[in-house]
């Protein structure tokens, strides 16, 4: 120890480095001055034999206060404190860092961060994403006639939803070969989970195998709320009408549609993986009239996310929603219940259906359309029994 | 011998142009203008007649000067005919006075009427493209929407009691024009535009001369039926909001009624219901009909038209100048020179290769 090199503590300083008011504290300020008023000394309070005042040079505490502050076994006690009163006390504006960083370390800050960022070829990334910044704020975008923002939905919502699906949900797809690569169809689903995220998922699926955008049919309860009309607009989302459904399947896209609609959607636990009534077959209407397939899908694992166990009628009746779902986390744990459960998701997509045998004025045989509706339900039905009885575990 | 045209509604602008570009076309003889104030500009070869629609006197004009087509431009938003319920008495008691007197008037041969996009009214429950035979989705329209209804369905009516007489009715979508004065271009000229918070709806419109140039075209041209005339495609309203430089004002949508009141008093811009509601749920409809049955085909797209208004007006404080100006400057200080910043640019602008193809 005797060539290290010491360095006194607490003496040299300015006082008051505390806390960086202006006003230094009390016990600051007597630390600063002489004139400072003495602390009243409470030698009741401190126990002798503490390391801050060593039993040894008892008599510093009526002398230099500064000194003895802390044990300073080979300074002597008469130095005099750093300070002199006329400098002000340290402020906050002395710790601030921007006058001490030149220019140039900024820009070396900024090319690090995008390199970072962007990877090693950032200079054309960063112009191109700097380009579709510009695009979207100067409006220099196109959007179909339903309001469908390609652009922003692969490259933000598809995003930001992808990870859910493959690392919260870990879903195992099968049969994407049976999803047209061109043309229209139309993928029918069983619907359930409280929120429809069932069809979130079902769209970045298709998106990611077979490489076409699913444009889902909605509510019109979707377009009544603020926000959520927006987003479900920018991310291909129509009405689900007649109108609209026949006019995309002859646009030749692939249309997703949950006939259950709320009654699935916000079905009690206790009725899992039970298909309620199919619409009224306005779906296969739709498919008969155009010609195109019907692709019966069916998902595993969406009805566990959020266990509905109850449900308030009366404040959903009043805010004219279908229902206020209750599950074993929600309302209780506040936005934390809104966490959906990680279940283990299954989605298989079904041979085709097709309806292109069937002639013009079938889609006005109720009969027809009605067997047709059984067929779809029934095959989405068994697919489901076989797929939980595959399922190891609700979260495996 | 040519036709004889009348036309009402010729003292606003649209109503003053189309009689104007009328009288100059070929066939058509004579054109008579009519409307309660005097046009505000120049009439050309056109005739007027200072005569109220809602007056007897316009079947005695229909009479005299032998009227073979009669053009009715005159059906108008409230903002723009000064007040409800001035507007409802013009719109819906003008337009049954003057049908009034075309069925009297044996020389009648055509009738067009200029109706409005408006008539489908706007709802949650819209579909994405109103056809020609679909109605306004929401139950008890009221305003303007309840109004054009009225109208048409009079029209209507017409229409079976004088199966001999040709009837045409245009349901247009917003006309937008550099010089045109209407409370859609008054609203995308405010210096900052309130929208509904969560609500982006969608829009058509149509170019000024575009709809001068399809009544004609439906004037002249022997085709019965109604037909909607807009642009090819939809615009969001954020998109128009942007493309104009302006900063937009989000605000719950009781909030924009609200403040709509305000500025009606102020006389800035439109804000009644059904404008609010266009203004959150927007609309769009299908122009088959117009291209294949009636045979127009407008020039301009619904953003060319749009584009077109927007270089007329000033832009806003994000015009696209300073958003590229920064663009490149922030390029610049990154990359180095100005070459280098040029050809980044040009690289980015180069949309990426779409990852995924998408049909239609």
């Amino acid at each position: 120890m005797g060539d290290a090199e010491i360095i006194p503590i607490g003496t040299r300083g300015k006082p008051g480095r505390g806390t960086g008011s202006v006003k230094p504290s009390s016990s600051a300020r007597s630390l600063a001055t002489r004139t400072a008023k003495k602390p009243v000394a409470r030698s009741g309070d401190v126990p002798e034999g503490t390391s801050e005042r060593p039993v040894e040079r008892p008599e510093e505490r009526r002398g230099d206060v500064a000194g003895a502050r802390m044990p300073e076994p080979r300074q002597p006690a008469v130095e005099p404190p750093a300070p002199t009163p006329t400098e002000p006390p340290t402020t906050r504006d002395h710790r601030h860092p921007t006058p001490g960083i030149p220019a140039v370390d900024w820009m070396a800050g900024f090319t690090n961060a995008a390199v970072e960022v962007f990877g090693d070829n950032w200079e054309p990334r960063l112009a191109a994403f700097l380009a579709f910044l510009r695009r979207r704020l100067t409006g220099d975008y196109t959007v179909d006639e339903y309001g469908f923002d390609a652009e922003i939905t692969q490259r933000f919502f598809m995003t930001a939803i992808r990870p859910v699906a493959e690392k919260w949900f870990r879903i195992e797809v099968r049969g994407t070969e049976n999803i047209p690569a061109d043309g229209g169809a139309l993928v029918v689903s069983n619907h359930s989970g409280t929120i429809p995220i069932d069809g979130l998922m079902t769209m970045v699926t298709v998106h990611d195998h077979a490489h076409r955008f699913l444009r889902p049919l909605g509510a019109d309860l979707v377009f009544r709320l603020p926000v959520v009309s927006e987003i479900a607009r920018k991310g291909g989302v129509t009405l689900a009408c007649n109108e609209d459904a026949e006019r995309m399947l002859r646009g030749g896209e692939i249309v997703g549609v949950w006939p259950e609609g709320f009654k699935g959607i916000g079905k009690p636990y206790s009725e899992r993986y039970k298909l309620q009534r199919f619409g009224r077959g306005g779906f296969v209407s739709a498919a008969i009239r155009t010609g195109v397939p019907i692709i019966p899908t069916s998902v595993v694992g969406a009805e566990e996310i959020y266990p509905l166990v109850g449900n308030i009628p009366s404040l959903a009746r009043l805010l004219g929603i279908p229902y206020i779902p209750i599950t074993p986390f929600f309302p209780l744990l506040g936005p934390l219940g809104l966490v959906p459960l990680p279940s283990k998701w299954i989605i298989e997509f079904g041979e085709p259906i097709r309806t292109d045998v069937y002639d013009a004025g079938a889609a006005e045989d109720p009969m027809l359309v009605f067997n047709v509706t059984d067929q779809v339900r029934e095959t989405i039905q068994q697919t489901l029994y076989s797929l939980l009885i595959q399922r190891q575990s609700v979260f495996g | 011998m040519g036709r004889v045209v009348l036309v009402t509604g010729v003292a606003r602008d649209l109503g003053r142009r189309f009689a104007r570009q009328l009288a100059a076309a070929p066939g058509v003889d004579r054109v008579i203008g009519v409307d309660i104030s005097p046009p505000r500009g120049d009439l050309g070869a056109v005739s007027f007649a200072r005569a109220d629609i809602r007056n007897p006197v316009i079947a005695k004009v229909i009479m005299r000067e032998q009227v073979d087509t009669v053009v009715h431009m005159s059906v108008l938003p409230p903002a723009s005919a000064g007040g409800r319920v001035t507007a409802k008495e013009l719109n819906v008691i003008g337009t049954m006075q003057l049908l009034a007197a075309c069925q009297q008037s044996p020389d009648l041969e055509h009738f067009v009427l200029k109706s409005s996009t408006a008539v489908y009214g706007s709802s949650s429950r819209d579909p994405a493209m109103f056809s020609e035979d679909m109605d306004a989705r929401r139950i008890g329209a009221v305003g303007f929407v309840k109004d054009l209804n009225e109208v048409e369905a009079y029209v209507r009516g017409f229409a079976r009691r004088r199966p001999d007489v040709r009837v045409t009715t245009l349901r247009t979508a917003s006309a937008l024009g550099p010089g045109l004065s209407t409370p859609l271009t008054a609203y995308f000229k405010l210096p900052v535009i309130p929208t509904v918070l969560g609500f982006d709806p969608r829009m058509q419109f149509l170019n000024d001369t575009d709809l001068i140039d399809a009544v004609e075209h439906a004037t002249l041209r022997d085709v019965a039926g109604t037909f909607n005339v807009a642009g090819d495609g939809v615009m969001m309203l954020s998109q128009a909001v942007r493309r104009l430089g302006r900063p937009a004002l989000p605000m719950p949508g009781f909030a924009v009624a609200t403040f709509g009141q305000a500025m009606r008093q102020a006389r800035l811009a439109d804000f009644s219901r059904e404008q609010v509601a266009f203004l959150t749920f927007g609309r769009g409809v299908e122009t088959t009909r117009m291209r294949e049955v009636l045979g127009f085909h407008p020039s301009r797209t619904t953003e060319q038209a749009f584009e077109e208004f927007a270089a007329s007006v000033q832009p806003g404080v994000v015009s696209e100048r300073r958003v590229r100006a920064a663009e490149t400057m922030l390029l610049g200080a990154l990359g180095g020179g100005r070459e280098r910043t040029a050809e980044l640019t040009a690289a980015g602008t180069a949309r990426p290769a779409e990852g995924v193809r998408h049909d239609g």
